[in-house]
């Protein structure tokens, strides 16, 4: 699109059968529905020469027509009239919706696909009103706005629109100003990325003990109502405030993910904790009350505690069962942050930190080979980007580290029944303050 | 009559939008520079090759070249743009998903 509309240059866009509907949208709200697209088998990836061939040389998959054929006529037939849409379209809606039956209504939110699939409360006038009661800012104020992938446009909303998904997630109006707090980080829980991503939030801060989140047992499963809807209105707010997250359309992740029905949300138990609590990193005071997002959420590995000879290999072990395109952040119970202290003399965060980034290591050869860093980290590396680009520069044999030391890291979560613990392939994003938000 | 209410659109505010036209076509490739554009996701570049030897083949007047763009298909990449509205006529850009 940009070779088209900034340079001047006809092009043709070259893309898999399965995203056929989604990249025709992402053309559309784009303002070039006539963009010229062409449709070859999926997938790409592991073909050999004369599969690739074959592709080339056989049919569109949504037109049927020759591939060469398509992208010939692609790059010289002038477009035909209404072939490139109206001026401009706006998709402006009704903040009501309704009147309606209560049945009816839920049937039509989910067939929108403005639901996570769950029954929902309602979001009636009285029920948005009780839970703007929550926060003293305005309900039109705007709190920030998100995309579901680079490509597509971003969307806003307001702090009435994300109260309007805290009801309907079944928040209580004081968890108001923490679910404000993540709609303003931008980090859309409900990523479009085909390798079906979920986000993690952490909270820190007073706040965790005001509204009754739970950092302790079952902090991260089904047993606390704050920690379960505060999360769910995040994914909820989500997916609506980027304006869908619908398969096929604008959703691609193709195994899906169940962390996405709360979007792994938790309260750090900074009281157990041996280090400063997560947020402090961010330089927050330990006083104020943040939340904390983390992005991928697709890998996990997990042990129980250290034990006291080959600890050092049991963690090596389950880091280089990591992707190492995505960094690791270790959720550790008490008990076993505490080993850590124990065995390592970990007496401080960033010592176990640069541990991790020391410990997690492979061959240079088997580093490059992996299909994701061949895919984003191998052409930042080409190019000079470090510390990428001094790894690239390695011999085949030679061992590097799986991760930058400043995508690594570690959250206390746990209530101490046993010291089971688990690394989250994720990447931290952003710590906002709830304050701002009360 | 069966009890009725109104509820609020939990969907964020769109922004408007505008048409951008696409750029004017070529009368014929035969002769022109074609720029494939490799977008370095997965087996792009492996398969635009086969683009390549395709155009090698059967419009032999066509200078096709397969061009990696600098960085992640993530990132602008302005350097290689401007290299295909200089040098190039046309371009085809794979293979997303």
């Amino acid at each position: 699109m940009t070779l088209e509309a900034k340079y001047g240059v006809p092009t043709v866009a070259l893309h898999t059968d399965k995203f056929d509907r989604v990249v025709r949208s992402v053309a559309t709200v784009n303002g070039m529905p006539g963009l010229r697209q062409v449709f070859v088998p999926q997938p790409i990836m592991g073909k050999t020469a004369r599969e690739l061939r074959a592709y080339v040389d056989g049919r569109d998959q949504i037109t049927g027509r020759p591939v060469m054929q398509e992208v010939v006529e692609g790059l010289t037939r002038p477009p035909r009239e209404g072939e490139e849409g109206p001026a401009e379209f706006d998709r402006t809606s009704d903040r009501l919706v309704g009147p309606d039956s209560p049945e009816r209504l839920e049937r039509l939110f989910l067939d929108q696909h403005w639901t996570d699939g769950l029954p929902i409360v309602l979001p009636t006038e009285e029920r948005v009103a009780a839970m703007l009661a929550g926060t003293r800012r305005r309900p039109d104020e705007v709190v920030g706005r998100m995309r579901s992938t680079h490509f597509r446009e971003y969307w806003e909303y307001t702090v009435e629109k994300v109260a309007v998904n805290a009801v309907m997630a079944g928040a209580r109006p004081e968890y108001l100003p923490v679910i404000l707090a993540l709609a303003a980080t931008g980090v859309t829980a409900r990523s479009s990325s085909s390798s079906a991503m979920a986000s993690m939030a952490v909270v820190n801060g007073p706040i965790r003990h005001e509204i009754g989140m739970n950092a302790g047992t079952g902090a991260m499963g089904p047993y606390s109502h704050a920690n379960a809807t505060i999360g769910r209105a995040y994914g909820l707010l989500s997916q609506n405030g980027q304006g869908g997250s619908v398969p096929g359309l604008s959703y691609m992740g193709n195994q899906g993910n169940s962390y996405a029905y709360n979007s792994v949300t938790f309260a750090e138990n900074e009281e157990r904790s041996p280090w400063e609590p997560f947020h402090v990193q961010g330089g927050l005071p330990a006083s104020e009350s943040a939340v904390s997002v983390f992005s991928g959420c697709r890998s996990t590995a997990f042990g129980l505690g250290l034990r006291e000879t080959h600890w050092r290999d049991h963690v090596r072990n389950l880091l280089r069962g990591m992707d190492p395109s995505i960094p690791p952040t270790l959720l550790l119970d008490p008990i076993a942050a505490r080993q850590f202290v124990d065995r390592g003399g970990f007496g401080k965060k960033a010592a176990l930190l640069d541990w991790i980034h020391d410990t997690a290591r492979m061959p240079a050869r088997e580093y490059w080979d992996y299909q994701l860093v061949q895919n984003y980290i191998y052409p930042r590396a080409t190019f000079g980007e470090e510390p990428w680009a001094s790894r690239l520069r390695a011999a085949p044999d030679e061992i590097i580290p799986m991760f930058r030391r400043e995508d690594i890291h570690a959250v206390v979560v746990g209530g101490e029944t046993n010291g089971y613990w688990r690394i989250m392939g994720c990447t931290y994003q952003k710590t906002v303050s709830v304050e701002d938000w009360r | 009559m069966a009890h009725t209410i109104a509820v609020l659109n939990p969907m964020g505010f769109a922004p408007k939008v505008t048409r951008r036209a696409l750029a004017p076509r070529l009368p014929t490739l035969e002769g022109k520079t074609v720029y494939l554009v490799d977008c370095r996701f997965d087996d792009s570049d492996l398969f635009l090759e086969q683009m390549r030897a395709w155009f090698a083949e059967h419009l032999p007047g066509v200078t096709a070249v397969v061009k990696r763009i600098s960085s992640v298909y993530l990132n602008d990449d302005p350097a290689t743009w401007e290299e295909v509205r200089t040098r190039g006529h046309a371009a085809i850009v794979g293979v997303g998903h």
